[in-house]
């Protein structure tokens, strides 16, 4: 008999519970049990960054960590940025400087791009572009990607708002 | 697949995918704990830390462990302090807090300067540094850095504690010391070196090094009184290099000594030509990077 754990995890600020097996890994916890389908599976490999959910606030990469490790931790995915009516700094940024692309890489490029600029909210494109290595853009189209981060962090210095558009990440 | 709901109770997981094999999940509280577990499952477990390496194993399953003991539960294994003349590392110290410690980067340049190109910086924020030293993959930067540094391992079990050299620590490919019921819970590395750089060659980000070449020295008054140099990606594991290390001990930095020391990193190597580079390649580039940094340390302007 397969073993169950019984978790608690807070996703984008709701409690989940569930009763999974330990071998499931997070990205799979996000996307089929909560149903939450905004957090990409790309490469399978730690390589990709396409599966970047914020783990107590910090990137992780969801398909290299296991569901009942989030329990008892809180996970914020893309579906927690903005909302439709008011996107976050960093999703508008994406909109406005066609950042998205092909979107296949750009749920983890925000969730990566968001808690940076909590830290540093007036990167340098160096800066940016450093941050953002650890996810990978398969059309290679980085150039606008590096000017939404840029936008948003205007956006963040005029109005006031965190990256996340919410309150800010803890 | 469980019915999606906005929150509350979610029913078991059916028809997701499970890529890594069953196993059986522990979550020690604490330390004590963990070290009772690990004598009780001994070579059926394995502990889990950052996971960035062992998860991607299970996940392709060329590991399968019956038990896994994440010991990311048990609190205060996350530090990064000087204490007793050694600079310690807890197991939980990810390699995001060592990027960003001053405190490192004040007692061992060297270090501040390896973990960036360690991982990518999503994974360095839960990749941990013992937990490299554990999984011995023979292209792991740490234990490089660790044998300039003459670092050391402890090792935690019900029978106590034992501390293990990083020369002893690694015994080869993706294989260490540890006794089947020991933890790892720290990276201990004694005194300060003023001046360290670890250069490496990589394809792209958080790629495994195509050369990799580590130099840590103290120097104290003109006199090299540390120097610690090793290779990582061209020999069959991590390589310290005590013929160069041995060539500018003990003396000043001059053109003599810092040739001799490269030369000799160089003929210690024994890379393999692949599609990264050639050996002759590879082994140049030992060479450059060797003369680069003591050149550097010596304030002598690179030609």
């Amino acid at each position: 008999m397969p073993e169950f754990r019984n978790v608690v995890v807070t996703v984008n600020e709701e409690p989940r519970e569930a009763e999974i097996e330990p071998r499931l890994l997070l990205v799979h916890f996000l996307r089929e049990v909560c149903g939450l389908t905004g957090t990409h599976f790309g490469c399978d490999t730690t390589s990709c960054g396409c599966c970047t959910v914020l783990f107590d606030g910090v990137p992780v990469k969801s398909c290299t960590v296991l569901g009942v490790q989030a329990d008892g931790h809180e996970i914020i995915t893309v579906e927690g940025l903005g909302s439709p009516s008011e996107l976050s700094p960093v999703q508008e940024g994406f909109h406005e400087e066609h950042g998205l692309q092909c979107g296949f890489c750009t749920p983890g490029m925000m969730m990566t791009a968001t808690a940076f600029l909590d830290e540093n909210p007036n990167p340098t494109e160096e800066e940016i572009r450093w941050a953002l290595s650890g996810n990978n853009c398969r059309c290679t189209g980085y150039v606008n990607i590096v000017k939404a981060v840029k936008w948003a962090a205007k956006k963040m210095a005029t109005s006031g708002v965190s990256a996340r558009g919410a309150a800010p990440i803890r | 697949m469980a019915a999606p709901n906005r929150s509350g109770t979610l029913t078991a997981a059916k028809e997701v995918r499970l890529y890594p094999s069953r196993f059986h999940y522990e979550a020690p509280r604490t330390i004590d704990e963990a070290c009772q577990m690990m004598a009780y499952y001994r070579d059926d477990a394995k502990v889990l830390s950052g996971g960035m390496s062992l998860i991607p194993l299970m996940k392709l399953r060329f590991a399968s462990p019956g038990t896994i003991v994440d010991i990311n539960n048990i609190e205060g294994l996350d530090y990064i302090e000087e204490a007793g003349g050694y600079l310690r590392i807890g197991a939980l110290a990810r390699n995001r807090a060592i990027v960003r410690s001053d405190l490192v980067r004040s007692r061992h340049p060297l270090m501040s300067s390896a973990c960036p190109t360690i991982s990518d910086p999503v994974v360095r924020n839960r990749g941990t540094l013992v937990g490299n030293c554990c999984h011995s993959d023979p292209q792991g930067d740490w234990v490089s850095v660790m044998m300039c540094l003459g670092g050391e391992i402890v090792a935690r079990s019900v029978d106590g504690e034992r501390v293990i050299p990083i020369e002893q620590f690694t015994t080869g490919p993706f294989s260490n010391s540890l006794q089947s019921h020991e933890i790892a819970v720290e990276a201990r590395i004694p005194g300060s070196t003023n001046y360290g750089e670890y250069h490496k060659i990589e394809r792209k980000v958080g790629d495994f090094a195509t050369v990799a070449v580590g130099v840590a020295l103290n120097i104290a008054g003109g006199s090299v009184s540390h120097c610690g140099i090793a290779l990582t990606g061209v020999a069959p594991s991590n390589l310290k290099c005590y013929d160069a290390e041995r060539a500018v001990m003990g003396g000043t930095l001059n053109e003599g000594t810092i040739e001799a020391a490269a030369r000799a990193a160089s003929a210690a190597a024994s890379p393999r030509s692949d599609h990264r580079g050639s050996e002759e390649y590879k082994r140049t580039m030992v060479e450059v990077f060797v003369r680069r940094s003591l050149r550097a340390a010596a304030g002598i302007r690179a030609a």
